[in-house]
């Protein structure tokens, strides 16, 4: 029996705490659209001055890697230790390096 | 190592030998690593955090009724103000709760189905009433410090949405307790009605509120496993006796008489003993037979069935919306 989807759309929700931060995501809720989303996220999410501004995206939109294949895709960073400053050895008496 | 070794298994390995893909899970929740929604969970684990996170948001959806009672008759605008913000937050705790739930793969229909068919619980403590003002700086004082006890442990839960869904709210909880005591304190430091008004509250309210931190050990059937998969960090009986000894100094500070008369300080363990909870009570308002169980669920199921037609208007004019978007797109 194929039921008809009762709740409203998932979305998810980032705020930007304050100018010069990046949104950051805090948390998901369900609205019949875009603008009731935004209501929403402001009633569930900054009831205490937590942002400046919103973002809310449909939930079915985003695109997530598969944690099973966690492995291969991150595995090739592992072995890239020359990637990070530490890697090199500089003498002391060099300094601003 | 063995352990280890099993880590390194991939996701089919996991499905052929399920004994391993427990004892790997084990080990990831052994050395702290946190859960995520799309990783490998054995089923029961994904299916105790279910009962348990939808339990906790139906309390926080249905500890809006006892409050609420109040708002329209707060003894001051600062009063209802704040009533107001409290009984709003516990609302949005129920919503950060519910969409914690549906990380696990349920819909938050469903979960509210089994709510308003009865078939969900949630905290005895709502089944209780609140006939005067004081209950108000009661529950703040009492109810809330009790949550917060039992939920500063899920801040470090294992599923990862849980744990940050409990940071949020204990964050917020904070001015609840608050805002109790300092109804508390201007009830007993006001006229003797007052300050009886106050004592007769905390009458009513002392038992059941240690009664919120569940069956004791010995009796508290998911206490062992949930432990073990780092739901749960610290257990009923631990957290009811840490209540107990930072409420009673309060309670002394309020000049109000904890109704245990076998309350005393042991010295020699730097605990309070307490006498016998009654737990026959619990087991009775659990089952159904609260004082106000009905009344409860009878005022949620008319909030929902009240909220059906703008539930079913906002979808339609969306769908409208969106019609009307496609059109002016082709």
């Amino acid at each position: 029996m194929n039921q008809p989807q009762r709740d409203w759309p998932l979305w998810e929700v980032f705020v930007r705490a304050r100018s010069g931060l990046e949104h950051k995501h805090v948390g998901s809720l369900h609205a019949a659209d875009a603008a009731m989303a935004i209501d929403h996220a402001r009633d569930v999410y900054t009831r205490r001055q937590e942002g400046v501004s919103l973002w809310v995206v449909r939930s079915a939109d985003i695109v997530a890697s598969d944690p099973g294949e966690a492995d291969a895709l991150f595995e090739p960073a592992r072995d890239k230790v020359y990637r990070h400053p530490t890697f090199y050895t500089i003498p002391e008496e060099v300094k601003n390096l | 190592m063995y352990t280890q070794g099993l880590d390194q298994l991939g996701p089919e390995h996991l499905l052929k030998d399920p004994a391993a893909a427990d004892a790997a899970f084990q080990a990831r929740v052994d050395r702290e690593d946190k859960i995520e929604p799309k990783d490998w969970m054995p089923e029961p684990y994904r299916q105790t955090l279910i009962r348990q996170i939808a339990q906790h948001a139906h309390s926080e959806i249905v500890g809006m009724l006892p409050e609420g009672n109040w708002i329209t008759r707060a003894p001051s605008l600062r009063r209802k103000a704040v009533l107001i913000a409290k009984v709003q937050d516990e609302g949005g705790h129920g919503m950060y709760l519910y969409s914690a739930a549906e990380t696990l793969g349920v819909e938050r229909a469903a979960l509210i189905d089994q709510l308003l068919a009865g078939r969900a619980k949630y905290s005895s403590i709502f089944n209780y009433p609140t006939p005067s003002w004081a209950d108000i700086g009661a529950i703040g004082w009492l109810v809330d410090g009790a949550a917060i006890m039992n939920q500063i442990p899920l801040c470090r839960c294992s599923y990862g949405p849980y744990a940050r869904a409990m940071v949020r709210i204990c964050k917020e909880e904070s001015f609840h307790q608050r805002q109790g005591y300092e109804i508390m304190l201007t009830l007993a430091r006001g006229t003797p009605a007052q300050r009886q008004m106050a004592q007769d509250s905390l009458n009513r309210w002392w038992w059941p509120v240690l009664m919120m931190f569940g069956p004791s050990d010995v009796a508290s059937k998911h206490t062992a496993q949930s432990m073990r998969w780092k739901i749960k960090r610290v257990t009923n009986d631990e957290l009811r006796q840490k209540f107990i000894d930072i409420t009673a100094p309060q309670a002394e500070y309020l000049g109000l008489t904890i109704p245990d008369p076998e309350l005393k300080f042991d010295p020699q363990t730097q605990h309070y003993r307490h006498g016998p909870i009654d737990w026959s009570e619990f087991e009775r308002v659990l089952a159904g037979h609260g004082p106000l169980n009905r009344e409860r669920m009878a005022a949620r199921r008319a909030a929902h069935e009240a909220g059906a037609w703008v539930r079913d208007a906002a979808a339609t004019h969306a769908a409208k919306q969106a019609a009307r978007q496609t059109g002016v797109a082709a």
